[in-house]
């Protein structure tokens, strides 16, 4: 191998890595210069009980959600049982209810005040003894149902092209279906369960619509108040900085514990065992898990939102939820291409060069998503002034390049939710082995074609995750969208800002709703895909 | 469709898309007035709708919290295009004239329709609405007589009986700015600990859940901004819920705005400082109070009906300024005495 | 421990994968279903291991119901071993932990030792920290073997254990599985298309055409007494020529009236196609009977002639390979054969 060669991949991932690296930059010079009383205050009175908060937040949510996510993968992967067929897509609905919106929901309908208790105690009386939904199990519970569809969606996909084959090796020798699934099909999916996982755990750390509604205080919350309370912009970002560095800990020590397994499954020329029937009860208990998931997290909030939306339907209700609704899904169109182009470099450059520098600029590029949104905002926009400013020497003239256009919100939006597409492009090209490129440029295949022939065609389920995950999350982005937006560009996610920001949740019903419908059809399409991948499998 | 087609073929509208921001930012050129508001957009569009067509230009608006949108004019700086910076609270007016991102503007029109204490001394900031935060209390289980100031809401009879929103809110952050500046730092402290001591429940995210809890029965009484009561009370006719104006007989009920300030750099300053006359001018300032059942800061003017049958009452007369510049200590004993 | 099938059927979306199916391994014996992919030897074999329910029928370990009406003994306790075609290795564990996996009740040292054991058995004992995607193809398929065995069942089946290896280690890699089943006195089953591997394993070996058993038997008699024209032509390489019924025994051909091993029950003036394999038809110099050679093959210790018959048809032919003929050449040929199958014409 050429130097040169050697040299491009690297380059590639410094390139991609660019967006998140300036807002890092933008970060850390805003970060200094705290004000270091202000700094004792928060260590005497403030960190250590955030610190905790967001400890157990993150244990509770991350254990919930990847038992949910797993279980459920399971079950829709490798069983049959009543409604399965329904439920392999439908429990993927939830990720299409923002945290925010559900965390509400869940406030308004079932804490005190709330319709759900209000309705009890009229039946058993006003003694009536109710677990309040507004503590530390409540958070973590509502957070847990928004975020278990990335577990579900990532195991989902290492179950179906090889959990039920291990299964049967493993009943083969000896093991019962259940004993099959915690000793093999679990830890065979340990990494798509981690990458599942950490972004959960990413997100849980970056949310700051649901904690705030279970005023739940976290690291997240005690960066809020920094800068809008404490008006210490530089202490806000001096946090997130130090937020940022134990999640790259904790990354790290994750890394290193995976070690040099590697996990290439041979998925080629397997064919798709049977699934395991659940007979009786055990399929209704299934059915039952199934059911009280999909109804928590999808359709229950789904039917308040939509009789919320009804009551206002006539006020808010007209052509301009058409344009925010356009705009909702070409941004997050557009974000999703983008993240997954850039996500495929990254895949490259990581595949073809085990450089220092690459798995450094990579390891840069996906930070991202661990910074709470409007920390990630700050950073994004003071960049994009220091870029501006650079162009206007450079170039002479006034005004603004790059801020206030389409492309900076854009570039905030790859910033943010990179790693969500890296993920699964990198569990794609890890399952593409080395023999198959070989086999490849023996036929005499260009580097081109192999990538056009043999490379997008195998990481279609990746790509197809990637493209889903970065879709939805960009619609119900908040901070970085109202931050960087150009004018005129609302979208569904800002109207619902706008409404919440004034306490008005039922009119944030409607744009809420539409987010929710403008998803379905990606999460439809996504695992209509992925069954037919593996049925053709 | 193979998927490298499939993907030139969404790349391309990536680059028209991004093109088409690129140029449009470019068309900006004629002279369009640019506000960034922290007032929703729900409340404010009408107006600006109608202020463009009266002027025969563009009012151009992007909303955000106040903070953020204080940080992008900081990023911005010179090159910002922004005219006028609209804000829903004092503390943030405060935090923008302390950044130097708003100018001072003389208008005779502006000074004498805005009390003194509602507005910048030096005239960069102006209140436009009022919001009273005071004491709402169940019509159900408690008597009016029983209340008197925000103080005594942590006297033993409220044990158990008091909600609160979150003290991480900036309208709670102000109020307790307030009392810091009027009855000393420690003196504030000893009376939140006592609210927090008497809370009947964890503190809500917002005052529409808390009027909700007390008209539910979880607690009889608490601290909210009127405007909520007063939306509540015109949809839900019968809300068992009334307000009562604290701190009568001690120095007024404390008040917030939503206001205004013309930018340091502003493009367009005559035709921002003329919007802002226009804005303040009683007949806008009705409409301008009254979609958000607040309080015209216009002295002249009434507010609706549904808020105006709460009475009227005396404000506390400290310029609100001061709330701004107190606030970082007031999140500080918040955070001290455990109001979470 | 003894294998039995008894009418065995199951069929997916009306149609029949396997079609009542009876065979009968003997214990310690190691036995073959051959045929062509889709003639229903997988959905069998899976059927045995419990990966499928059979619709009818009943399956038998040493007498012991696996399936039945009325029975059924799910997968993990029919303690039968299953090598997959694919391996399905557990990529996450090392080769020792893969062999040791399913040996759970036994205490650490006992597993640790017995896991080696099949290593050593199958000639990796040097192998033994290596994650799966670290060995070869043929290693991986060792390894897959020593696990199954490892738990000592009564029964191991191998699902086309062979077939994503190349041709060269095919055969050496046969005979030493070979080797390990006997050593272990495993009783297996083995599933394949490849007529080679069935011969290098098996002692008996049942042919499978869309569903139903043809034929079970041992090898030899598979190759030379074929029970059907489909096992003749799937089994072996070899060649019809047309003959004449005359009697009971005997047969009329263009290479000479046939009497003796036939095993041919038609009335007399039926037309029969008479299996003919390369070694019953031999060079003879002396012969007044000549066909002329189309093609050859040089296998070094022989020649492999393709030969026309006046008649037009074609046959095989081995000669020892000193016996060099050109294409074109007329060569004399006789007929040698112990044993001759006919099919009536259709």
């Amino acid at each position: 191998m050429t130097s040169s060669q050697r040299f491009t991949p690297a380059l590639a991932a410094i390139a991609v890595a660019l967006p998140m690296l300036a807002v890092l930059i933008a970060i850390v010079q805003g970060a200094s210069g705290g004000d270091t009383e202000l700094w004792a205050h928060l260590r005497e009175w403030v960190l250590a009980r955030v610190a905790w908060n967001t400890v157990i937040l993150v244990i509770g949510v991350v254990t919930i959600a990847s038992l949910l996510g797993t279980a459920l993968a399971w079950l829709t992967a490798a069983c049959e049982f009543p409604g399965r067929a329904f439920f392999s897509w439908a429990l993927l609905l939830p990720m299409a209810v923002p945290a925010y919106v559900l965390a509400f929901v869940a406030v308004a309908t079932l804490d005190y005040a709330g319709a759900v208790p209000v309705a009890l105690r009229g039946w058993f009386g006003d003694g009536l003894w109710l677990p309040p939904i507004r503590s530390t199990a409540g958070v973590i519970l509502v957070l847990a149902l928004a975020g278990y569809p990335y577990v579900y969606l990532m195991a989902r996909g290492a179950f179906l092209t090889h959990g039920a084959r291990a299964l049967e090796a493993a009943q083969s020798l000896g093991l019962g279906p259940w004993q099959g699934l915690f000793r093999v099909a679990v830890p065979l999916a340990r990494p798509w369960l981690a990458g599942g996982a950490a972004l959960v755990a990413m997100e849980t750390l970056a949310d700051f619509g649901a904690v705030s509604v279970f005023n739940y205080d976290t690291f997240t919350t005690a960066i809020y108040q920094s800068w809008y309370g404490l008006f210490s912009i530089e202490t806000a970002l001096g946090l997130a900085l130090l937020l940022l560095a134990l999640v790259a800990a904790a990354l790290a020590i994750e890394r290193l514990a995976r070690g040099r397994a590697r996990y290439a499954a041979s998925d080629a020329g397997v064919r798709s065992a049977a699934r395991l029937g659940l007979r009786g009860a055990r399929g209704w208990i299934a059915f039952g898990l199934a059911a009280s998931v999909f109804a928590l997290g999808f359709a229950l909030p789904a039917v308040v939102l939509a009789q919320w939306a009804w009551q206002v339907a006539a006020l808010d209700l007209d052509t301009r939820y058409l344009s925010y609704a356009f705009r909702t899904v070409s941004l997050a169109g557009l974000a999703a291409i983008l993240c997954l182009a850039l996500a495929l470099v990254l895949g490259y450059a990581t595949r073809f060069s085990a450089g220092r520098v690459t798995q450094a600029a990579a390891r840069v590029a996906t930070l991202g998503y661990a910074v709470p949104g409007a920390v990630l905002a700050v950073g994004v926009v003071t960049a994009l002034a220091t870029i501006d400013a650079l162009w206007r020497t450079i170039a002479g003239g006034e005004g603004f390049w790059l801020q206030g256009t389409v492309f900076a919100l854009l570039l905030g939006y790859v910033a943010r939710f990179l790693t969500v597409a890296h993920g699964p492009v990198q569990g794609g090209f890890a399952r593409i082995r080395p023999a198959l490129e070989e086999a490849a440029r023996g036929l005499g295949l260009s580097t081109r074609e192999v990538v056009a022939r043999l490379h997008l065609p195998l990481l279609g389920a990746g790509i197809g995750t990637a493209l889903l995950l970065v879709f939805v999350d960009v619609m119900k982005e908040m901070p970085i969208t109202l931050m960087t937006r150009p004018f005129g560009w609302d979208t569904l996610a800002v109207r619902v800002f706008e409404m919440t920001a004034e306490g008005e949740w039922e009119r944030a019903a409607l744009p809420s709703l539409a987010i929710v419908l403008a998803g379905l059809l990606p999460v439809i399409l996504l695992t209509w895909r992925m069954e037919r991948a593996a049925r053709a499998a | 469709m193979s998927l490298r087609i499939a993907l030139t073929r969404l790349l391309m509208p990536t680059l028209m898309v991004a093109a088409l921001g690129l140029a449009s930012q470019a068309q900006a050129a004629g002279s369009p007035l640019v506000v960034y508001s922290a007032r929703k957009y729900q409340l404010v569009e009408q107006l600006f709708l109608e202020y463009g067509r009266e002027r025969d230009i563009e009012v151009k608006s992007v909303t955000d919290d106040g903070a953020p949108l204080v940080q992008r004019l900081i990023a911005e700086g010179a090159n910002s295009p922004a005219d006028l910076f609209i804000s829903v609270d004092a503390g943030d007016l405060w935090r923008a004239t302390q950044a130097g991102l708003l100018s001072p503007i003389k208008s005779p029109l502006l000074e004498a329709a805005i009390p003194a204490h509602l507005r910048d001394p030096d005239g960069r900031w102006f209140g436009l609405a009022v919001r009273a935060r005071t004491i709402a209390y169940s019509t159900e289980r408690v008597k009016p007589v029983e209340l008197s100031t925000y103080a005594a809401l942590g006297d033993a009879r409220w044990k158990g009986r008091l909600c609160l929103r979150s003290g991480k809110h900036v309208y709670n952050q102000s109020l307790v700015a307030m009392m810091m500046v009027d009855i000393g730092e420690q003196a504030a402290e000893r009376v939140v600990r006592s609210w927090v001591a008497n809370l009947a429940a964890e503190p809500f995210s917002s005052d529409t859940l808390l009027l909700n809890a007390i008209a539910a029965g979880q607690c009889d009484v608490g601290i909210v901004n009127s405007y909520y009561l007063g939306r509540l009370q015109s949809e839900k006719p019968g809300f068992p819920v009334q307000i009562f104006w604290a701190d009568q007989k001690a120095g007024g009920t404390h008040v917030n705005i939503s206001g205004g300030g013309v930018t340091t750099h502003a493009k367009n300053r005559a035709e921002a400082i003329r919007f802002l006359e226009w804005l303040a001018s009683p007949a806008i300032q009705t409409r301008f109070a009254s979609v958000n059942f607040e309080f015209p800061a216009h002295a002249g003017v009434d507010p609706l009906p549904v808020v105006a049958a709460w009475g009227t009452f005396e404000p506390k007369l400290v310029n609100v300024g001061k709330l701004g510049e107190t606030q970082p200590a007031a999140v500080r004993l918040l955070d001290r005495a455990g109001w979470r | 421990m003894r294998l039995e099938l008894r009418e065995v059927c199951k069929s997916y979306a009306g149609i029949a994968a396997v079609d009542r199916l009876s065979l009968i391994v003997p214990a310690g014996r190691i036995g073959c279903l051959l045929g062509p992919s889709g003639s229903g030897k997988t959905t069998a074999l899976r059927a045995i291991a419990g990966f499928e329910r059979p619709d009818a029928g009943e399956i038998l370990a040493g007498g012991e119901a696996l399936s039945a009406p009325g029975a059924w003994v799910p997968p993990e306790r029919r303690r039968i071993g299953m090598v997959f075609q694919d391996y399905a290795l557990f990529p996450h564990l090392d080769a020792l932990a893969n062999v040791a996996f399913g040996l759970r009740d036994a205490e650490r040292g006992i597993r640790r030792r017995r896991a080696l054991e099949m290593l050593e058995l199958v000639g990796l004992a040097d192998q033994t920290a290596k994650l799966p995607h670290e060995l070869s193809g043929g290693q991986q398929q060792r390894v897959a073997l020593a696990r199954a065995l490892a738990p000592r069942p009564r029964l191991v089946l191998l699902d086309e254990p062979f077939s994503n290896l190349d041709a060269e280690v095919r055969m050496d890699l046969a005979q030493q599985v070979r080797a390990a089943l006997v050593a272990e006195g495993a009783t297996a089953l083995l599933v394949t298309h490849d007529q080679r591997e069935a011969f290098a394993i098996a002692d008996e070996i049942g042919v499978m055409r869309a569903g139903r058993l043809e034929q079970w038997d041992a090898p030899w008699r598979l190759y030379h007494s074929p029970a059907t024209r489909f096992v003749a032509d799937f089994v072996g390489e070899g060649s019809f020529i047309q003959g004449t019924v005359l009697g009971p025994g005997r047969v009329s051909t263009e290479l000479g009236i046939i009497e003796g091993q036939l095993t041919i029950d038609q009335p007399a003036g039926t037309l029969v196609d008479l299996l003919l394999r390369p070694d019953d038809l031999i060079h003879d110099d002396a012969s007044e009977l000549h066909a002329e050679v189309v093609e050859r093959v040089f296998r070094g210790a022989q020649f492999q002639y393709k030969l026309r018959l006046p008649s037009g048809t074609t046959a095989l032919s081995f000669a020892p390979s000193h016996h060099d003929h050109a294409i074109g050449e007329r060569i004399g040929i006789r007929l040698d054969a112990q044993h001759l199958v006919g099919f009536p014409r259709d």
